[in-house]
């Protein structure tokens, strides 16, 4: 059994000391928006957990596709550790737009496109899960994730597209914002860098995760062949 | 050794027969709807259910003509939805139940043939269910515009593309232990882009939008429909193998 290697000790520690940086940034350093006040805070860690949830996204699909090539439990462990990580970190991208999107939008949920599309992509998520469950065979389930993740993967841009054809609210605050846009706002330097800070803090909370994660499932398997050696 | 040899070569391959991928796909397409002819459990349970939830909507809704204008695309891709599901389930449990999933696999053709004759054998249980459900709810609420050729192609396209994902996925959940309540659970969210792109274009065609106005959702559903088709033919294999 191997104990828990330093450099995880280290990330783990690095991680929360960015997470105290970037709620410092967010909360204290970043200066008030104008109109909307100190709700815009809630700004900094949605777009960071919304890129980590998004990058796990893809993660997920991408290493779907190497598990259908290669065979290797490894891209499996990888990929179970991806989804759940995006998932509890989607939610948490879901609950902050939510909290600023009753004052700035004047309701807590609203079907535009992003929302939609963060919506169905945690159900996809859930779906994988319930779908891992139903299996038993280790072989048979890794077959079956990595092709659901595939689909999940394909499928999430072409809602994101359809539901843009029905409307959007959503503000744009990198590129260029479409003209019924409601809450926007340009970024000071200060903000850009509170903003900076959040997304690189949630990248590193990110592979910290997945790495306990992807251990966890390594560990896992090592009981089930110990049960399996006891039992024979 | 030498004459093992002799023997592998005295039974040429060629007496294995192999049928080409059409005449296989064709095969599985006839022994479903000759399966389905006899005992037309699958086509009357979806048909029923589709009766079932347009009723149900009817009241749920108050489908006067005002309402009707916004609801009516929404409405059938809902029953459709619903319907596709019950047959889809249906369709591969036979194949699971009797073991005629092992034997469709032991059969020297090629795996992506079993998928499209699945999967063309759904859309013709799909399309049947369909090419009733649609003038049935014209008589009843007097909308002759469903009749016209564009509309008849957006529903066209939008059962492909939901039929393409709904066989893959109902080959997977049917090997799972919650199977039937799976599949909807595993479906639903991956087809919200068909579903979405269907109703917007259809709506727009019941509500007089030209061409050129449906334009948008039809790319994407063809997109849809195309990529699909594909990822399903390449990973089908993935799915079925033991």
């Amino acid at each position: 059994m191997q104990s828990k290697p330093i450099a995880l000790t280290i990330l783990d520690i690095v991680s929360i000391i960015v997470l105290g940086v970037a709620t410092y940034l967010a909360l204290v350093f970043a200066p008030t928006e104008l109109v909307m006040g100190d709700v815009q805070r809630v700004f900094y860690f949605h777009v960071g957990t919304a890129w980590v949830g998004l990058v796990g996204f893809v993660l997920a699909a991408v290493s779907g596709i190497a598990y259908l090539i290669t065979k290797n439990m490894k891209w499996d462990r990888f990929e179970v550790a991806a989804v759940e990580v995006s998932t509890m970190f989607f939610f948490i991208t879901i609950v902050l737009g939510s909290i600023w999107a009753r004052p700035a939008w004047n309701t807590w949920w609203t079907w535009d496109p992003r929302l939609t599309t963060a919506a169905v992509t945690e159900l996809i998520y859930i779906a994988y899960f319930m779908l891992r469950q139903g299996i038993e065979d280790p072989d048979k389930r890794a077959r079956f994730g990595a092709v659901y993740a595939l689909l999940g993967g394909l499928s999430a841009p072409i809602t994101f597209m359809v539901i843009r054809l029905f409307r959007t609210i959503h503000p744009v605050v990198i590129g260029n914002a479409s003209a019924e846009a409601q809450g926007g706002f340009d970024m000071t330097a200060d903000m850009r860098t509170a903003f900076f800070f959040a997304l690189f803090a949630f990248t590193v909370i990110f592979i910290d995760m997945m790495w306990h994660r992807i251990r966890l499932s390594s560990l896992q398997e090592k009981v089930e062949e110990l049960k399996l050696n006891v039992s024979m | 050794m030498k004459t093992e040899t002799n023997t592998a070569e005295h039974r040429p391959s060629s007496i294995i027969y192999r049928p080409s991928f059409f005449k296989a796909t064709m095969a599985i397409v006839q022994k479903d709807l000759a399966a389905e002819l006899r005992s037309r459990e699958l086509l009357s349970a979806m048909l029923v259910f589709s009766m079932l939830v347009i009723l149900i909507f009817n009241f749920a809704l108050e489908l006067d003509v005002k309402v009707r204008q916004s609801v009516t695309a929404g409405v059938l891709w809902t029953t459709f939805a619903f319907a596709g599901t019950l047959g889809l389930n249906r369709s591969m449990a036979v194949e699971k139940d009797r073991g005629c999933m092992d034997g469709l696999l032991l059969a020297p053709v090629d795996r992506s043939a079993i998928f499209f004759g699945k999967a063309i054998s759904n859309l013709a249980f799909m399309l049947i269910v369909e090419a009733i459900v649609l003038p049935l709810y014209a008589l009843l609420y007097n909308e002759t515009r469903i009749f016209q050729p564009s509309f008849l192609g957006v529903i066209l396209l939008g059962s492909i593309g939901y039929i393409a994902v709904g066989t893959l996925l109902s080959a997977m959940s049917v090997q799972t232990r919650t199977r039937d309540v799976l599949l909807p659970i595993l479906l639903f969210p991956v087809a919200v882009p068909v579903l979405l792109a269907s109703v917007k274009a259809s709506g727009g065609l019941l509500n007089g939008a030209t061409f050129a106005e449906i334009l948008a959702p039809l790319n994407l559903l063809i997109v849809y429909d195309v990529i699909f088709i594909a990822v399903a033919f390449m990973v089908f294999d993935f799915v079925v193998e033991e």
